[in-house]
């Protein structure tokens, strides 16, 4: 047998269910090497130990019930990581944020109540970007984050794990966790899976609630799952999505069987590639990749159409309007009265802008700026409205050309994995870093990266598949071809030991 | 637009963020980086274009108007800074 923490969520769910080890079992050997690696990975603000064997021997209560009971929900037993951005009760949920440093929620956010309700066991709160806003998890205020793989001919070069969720990420390649919570606002969940090899999953808007998901820009969050395998992601999402009467913009749909999903083939289904995500920039090897994905595609039965988005080139300028909009709006209530930290000033306002000063990092702090400019009185047509009504633009590219095609498949990202402080000089090149997963979130369309190739380096590349809204099914079966073909069975330089 | 030193200033005090007087410059240059890439929007034809707020395209939920939760101030004041018995405590806003 494997060693316990390479197993996948599928393989651990029979080996649970067969008895050939016990959750407590499971839980520990993630455990012992979250102890090992974590100080150099930096993937965890918070492990919860205590809580998770508590958990652990729960599920081993549950799995105890022998045959002739009810079968164990699908998660029972499952060790998973959850972004520091999911509130979680009694465990401190810091948001990547120095103001929200002492903050232990008095509840559980929905999200990561549904994976309690099947079973699972809760690792930890990992590390990101502060409030989501990066692609490197450089400007959290916990420290970077290591990605486990390595260059090839630069074993010495630390490279990031991208952003936001770049705990959750670096935790899962390195099997400290077998699948882990993210959200994804502008590519926050798919950019960091194609850095670190996994499979990422941004879920239709609705999909899954944002209660007491820590909120940056509430129309573009999506809450989604990181797994090393497409089977595993649709497991995970399965438990995740849901409709929440406490988020009134959660969708009043059923939710698939996912998993069933990723075997359902590509046969006879439109493939769209879009002529404007082939940049001029855009590195060799990912636009040979992306040929291979379609070719791979169609031997195994799918048709490829090519199909235009004409307003792509769009989508990162109107983000950075609307996300830091809503951004200056939800983070105005970080005041220093109700709850996190608070700086003392002379008088109540000069108490406001003290912590707020003291509690933001500098991006957080630019976006705050931006949003309040663009919404303040004079410039709220120029900007905040113009960019509303591309918005609507760029849906009504994806709706068209999803009247052609069943899916689209693209990049990622522009480039592979890069070094932590490269891109660090220039705020406008760490956002070029989403300039192919935004749409997709302007949008509110499903889409996941899947691991497809390595580059020169060695480094993994990712591919995305991007459907029709509320149609993951088809995500996901497109997914798992790309997935097959690719035999991608790559494995990062830092992982826990077998 | 490109900002100056005044409407950087005001957009801090608008925001409730101390911003140092040796930290404006560097700000605005960024901040008119950020503003001077954005630029690229105008020159998309908006015009009868339906602004679009959200994603979701759904109708609002409508829900009884009922108390559905609360009674619990200790877990609400929980994580209060500073608190007096039921209450977050401010520095003095009324004389």
């Amino acid at each position: 047998m494997s060693a316990l923490t390479d197993l996948t969520i599928a393989e651990a769910r029979d080996g649970l269910r067969a008895k050939r080890f016990s959750a407590v079992d499971l839980t520990m050997a993630h455990l012992h090497a979250i102890e090992a690696l974590n100080p150099r990975l930096n993937a965890y603000i918070t492990v919860s130990h205590s809580q998770a064997l508590d958990q652990a021997r729960a599920a081993d209560a549950r799995l105890a019930v022998g045959p002739g009971g009810q079968a164990p929900a699908d998660l029972t037993g499952i060790p998973l990581a959850i972004k520091d951005l999911f509130c979680t009760q009694g465990v401190r949920t810091t948001a990547g944020s120095k103001i929200l440093g002492p903050f232990v929620p008095p509840y559980e956010s929905t999200v990561t109540a549904n994976l309690l309700r099947d079973g699972a066991v809760l690792l930890g709160k990992t590390n990101m970007d502060e409030f989501a806003m990066g692609s490197s998890n450089m400007t959290s205020a916990y420290g970077p984050v290591e990605n486990p793989w390595k260059r090839k001919q630069d074993n010495t070069a630390v490279l990031v794990p991208g952003g936001s969720s770049g705990g959750s990420a670096s935790s899962v390649a390195a099997r400290i966790a077998m699948g882990a919570t993210g959200t994804d606002t502008g590519g926050s969940i798919r950019q960091p899976a194609s850095f670190c090899g996994l499979v990422g999953v941004k879920p239709t808007y609705g999909r899954c609630s944002r209660w007491g998901v820590v909120a940056f820009a509430s129309s573009l969050d999506h809450p989604g799952p990181f797994a090393r395998t497409v089977r595993d992601s649709a497991i995970l999402l399965r438990s995740m999505a849901g409709h929440d009467p406490k988020d009134s913009t959660s969708a009043p749909v059923p939710v698939p069987d996912f998993e069933a999903a990723c075997a359902r083939g590509v046969k006879g289904l439109r493939i769209g590639v879009p002529k404007e995500y082939r940049s001029d920039g855009m590195p060799a090897e990912i636009e040979a990749l992306w040929q291979q994905g379609l070719d791979w595609l169609r031997a195994a039965g799918a048709e490829t159409v090519d199909v235009s988005l004409p307003h792509t080139k769009y989508g990162l300028g109107t983000y950075y309007i609307v996300a830091p909009a809503e951004a200056s709006s939800n983070l105005a209530r970080y005041d220093g009265v109700r709850f996190g930290m608070r700086e003392d000033g002379s008088d109540l306002r000069d108490q406001y802008e003290r912590t707020r000063a003291a509690g933001f990092g500098p991006e957080v702090r630019r976006r705050v700026l931006i949003g309040t400019y663009v919404l303040s009185a004079g410039y709220y047509d120029a900007y905040y409205i113009r960019a509303q009504k591309i918005r609507q633009l760029i849906l009504r590219d994806f709706t068209e050309a999803f009247a052609k095609v069943d899916a689209l498949l693209t990049p990622t990202a522009p480039s592979a994995a890069f070094a932590q402080g490269e891109n660090m000089d220039d705020p406008i090149k760490m956002y070029l870093n989403d300039v192919f997963t935004v749409p997709a979130n302007l949008a509110g369309v499903p889409a996941a990266s899947v691991p497809a190739g390595l580059d020169a380096n060695g480094l993994p590349l990712g591919l995305q598949i991007i459907g029709k809204p509320f149609d993951e099914e088809t995500v996901f079966a497109v997914s798992a071809a790309v997935e097959q073909a690719a035999g991608f069975n790559a494995l990062p330089a830092i992982r826990a030991e077998g | 637009m490109s900002l100056d030193h005044a409407t950087v200033r005001r957009i801090a005090t608008l925001a409730r963020i101390r911003v140092e007087e040796h930290e404006v410059e560097g700000l605005r240059n960024e901040l008119n980086g950020i503003l001077g890439w954005i630029e690229q929007l105008n020159e998309v034809d908006v015009t009868d274009v339906t602004p679009l707020a959200g994603a979701a395209n759904m109708a609002l939920a409508l829900r009884e108007d009922v108390v559905t939760d609360g009674g619990y101030p200790d877990k609400v004041l929980s994580n209060a800074p500073e608190r007096i018995g039921a209450f977050y405590t401010v520095p003095k806003v009324v004389e």
